[in-house]
């Protein structure tokens, strides 16, 4: 674990970027250098920067897909369940069997939709560890700017290839600015 | 070819030709969009708010107190009777409705279509989604009669054993409605979540910046959060734009999966969507030109988008005009003698100015004042023809439904449909709370998406490098892009 002189665990080491284009070009250069355990931060999702960081597709996609197909069973279930065994219901001379089927379809087709939303919602939350109310980062006071136009890149102190002026340097090459170091607490 | 612009000269001159029109006019930066946008929310209530506040929150009250009164001696309070069953009830149920569905075509279709012009009016398009789904909700809610039965509506096991009719177009508006509520409110919530970061960084109060930071989830812009964040708003979009269309469908099954002449029919589907976006799109001009002319947004809520936003209105009134034709024909062609009768009626029974005035001149006619760039780009032209549009689709709704019952298939029955004083306070109520809602979300959160207009301006591209030559637009009198 590092400490600062004066006791302080440390969190990572930060840099802010001028710009989109500068933190893209600083975080191929992070990437090449092999980093793990490291992020950059900005006011909008950037264009290109999930190939710039060596980051794949989201497969958020996954939660989506499992909470429509559970809306649709689940509009399966409530409404042949009572159509089938527990009250049948005979109206607009339609059958209570199978063969009803289209006149289910709204009412499957709203539940998919409605448990795929909610899936996407909690999953966006709980894939990124949100809500998370306090973080380290927050204790820089320059930080409060990336919901504004600043552009910043931390890299964690326990990245296997962390080394306090390793990191300074490779920060400063890429232009970082303000180049400082974060505390855990 | 004599309109044809000249060749280029430079490749510079082309590529002025083909640079497209920037979102954010006068080459406005990041920080002055957190600026204008937050300082909206952060700066004290401007006077014309609180008079317009104690309006529309006096409209809102005397409406609820109309509802408790309905509710409390019964539906007779209404004007409803027999022949006319669903009346200003059913008729303001579709109108509000209808008015949601611009705003999630607004976030969700145009984001699939990656129309970057959105990012401007999608938060508060989308905020006007959930007022007016929840003034439509008021509706079928209370005309059941007795309100405390409405939970008959949900598949709730019960010791009388009796489950609800899973086949009725009514209870598929059930799920349709709800589903659609609670997915809009999803899809706007996660939209805000970047945005009320920035007030909570941005917040001088210890109140504020918890309640921003409570909010906000603990959001920091960390690209890992919007990779999966991205990912989601798509999915939410993909998920929201079917379900759009599918609401106003099943709105519109209610009425055409029964027999009367002018409900019964199959053209009803798209003919309503097309008339809700109409409606809706409207409903946001109605609401966001004020806003910009109020909160001085005219570098982000630029000519551009109104322009594109009258443009679509004209698109889907003229679906609606084609849907209007195409009934009347299919009356004639049909030779059915009761379904002519009822069109007949429509345009010259008791009721007939309502077709003329509402539905052609509001409806058809003044929507094609859009083909004219004069008229697009004046914003009294469009702010009228928006009332219009406004005005036209109530009538629309009238029409149809009332329209439909008054004179049914035996004259000895036919009648005609008079609104008590709790009718029309009722409405008239509904217009308060959802005008106080808006007023209060003006107030309260980021009108404008900032995160997403930021990634509208070339700062936002990772290939911009040096800045290229655009043509700075001056926002005064003559406010072309082009």
């Amino acid at each position: 674990m590092m400490r600062t002189p004066a006791g302080h665990k440390v969190y990572a080491m930060a840099a802010e970027y001028p710009s989109a284009a500068a933190l893209c070009e600083a975080a191929k250069r992070v990437r090449d250098a092999g980093f793990r355990r490291w992020d950059v931060f900005s006011p909008f999702p950037i264009h290109g920067m999930d190939e710039a960081m060596g980051l794949g597709k989201s497969w958020l996609s996954g939660w989506v897909l499992f909470g429509g197909v559970s809306g649709l069973l689940t509009a399966a279930l409530v409404e042949f369940g009572p159509s089938w065994f527990l009250y049948r219901l005979d109206v607009h001379g339609k059958p209570w069997n199978f063969w009803t089927v289209p006149a289910f379809f709204p009412i499957m087709f709203e539940l998919t939709v409605l448990f795929g939303a909610f899936a996407a919602f909690f999953a966006w939350q709980g894939m990124n560890g949100l809500p998370r109310w306090y973080h380290p980062l927050f204790n820089w006071e320059r930080f409060s700017r990336v919901t504004n136009d600043g552009f910043f890149l931390a890299i964690e102190a326990r990245d296997p290839r962390f080394t306090e002026n390793g990191v300074r340097e490779l920060l400063e090459q890429t232009g970082g600015q303000h180049i400082t170091i974060v505390h855990e607490d | 070819m004599d309109g044809a612009p000249a060749a280029p000269e430079t490749i510079q001159e082309a590529e002025q030709q083909i640079a497209r029109a920037p979102l954010v006019l006068n080459r406005r930066n990041l920080s002055w969009l957190t600026e204008r946008i937050s300082g909206v929310v952060e700066q004290p209530a401007p006077r014309w708010w609180w008079v317009a506040f104690t309006i529309t929150a006096s409209a809102a009250t005397f409406g609820l107190f109309c509802l408790g009164y309905q509710i409390s001696t019964g539906v007779g309070t209404w004007g409803n009777n027999i022949p006319v069953g669903w009346a200003w009830d059913i008729t303001n149920f579709v109108f509000w409705i209808g008015i949601g569905h611009a705003g999630t075509l607004i976030s969700a279709i145009l984001f699939l279509l990656r129309q970057k012009w959105r990012t401007s009016i999608n938060r508060s398009a989308e905020a006007m989604t959930l007022f007016a789904v929840i003034c439509a909700a008021i509706f079928p809610g209370v005309h059941v009669g007795r309100v405390w039965m409405a939970w008959y509506l949900a598949p709730i096991p019960n010791n009388w054993a009796i489950w609800p009719n899973f086949r009725s177009a009514l209870m598929w508006d059930v799920f349709a409605v709800s589903t659609y509520f609670t997915v809009s409110v999803l899809f706007w919530y996660t939209g805000l979540v970047p945005d009320l970061a920035t007030l909570r960084d941005r917040a001088t109060t210890k109140i504020r910046k918890f309640l921003f930071g409570i909010f906000a989830l603990g959001w920091r812009g960390s690209n890992r959060h919007w990779r999966h964040y991205e990912m989601a708003y798509l999915l939410l979009a993909g998920l929201s734009t079917p379900l759009v269309l599918s609401v106003h469908s099943v709105v519109s099954f209610d009425f055409a999966t029964s027999v009367l002449p002018t409900w019964h029919s199959t053209i009803f589907p798209p003919y309503f969507v097309a008339g809700a976006i109409f409606g809706g799109f409207a409903m946001v001009l109605t609401l966001l030109l004020p806003c910009r002319a109020m909160f001085k947004l005219h570098d982000v809520i630029t000519p551009q988008h109104i322009d594109k936003m009258a443009k679509i209105i004209l698109l889907t009134g003229s679906f609606v005009g084609y849907a209007y034709m195409m009934e009347f024909f299919i009356a004639w062609y049909s030779g059915n003698s009761y379904e002519r009768f009822a069109f007949w009626n429509r345009i010259f029974g008791p009721y007939w100015w309502y077709w003329w005035v509402g539905m052609l001149f509001c409806n058809v006619l003044s929507p094609q004042l859009f083909w004219f760039r004069w008229c697009r780009y004046n914003v009294y032209v469009v702010y009228f023809v928006c009332m219009c549009v406004n005005a036209g689709m109530w009538f629309e709704r009238f029409i149809i439904i009332v329209g439909g019952l008054h004179r049914d298939f035996i004259p000895s029955s036919w009648g005609l449909f008079i609104p008590t004083w709790v009718d029309i306070w009722t409405y008239i109520g509904t217009l308060g709370i959802f005008t106080s809602l808006f007023l209060l979300f003006v107030r309260f959160l980021p009108m404008i998406a900032m995160s997403e207009v930021k990634t509208a301006v070339p700062e936002a591209d990772v290939h911009y490098a040096t800045p290229p030559e655009i043509q700075s637009v001056s926002t005064g009198g003559k406010e072309r892009t082009r």
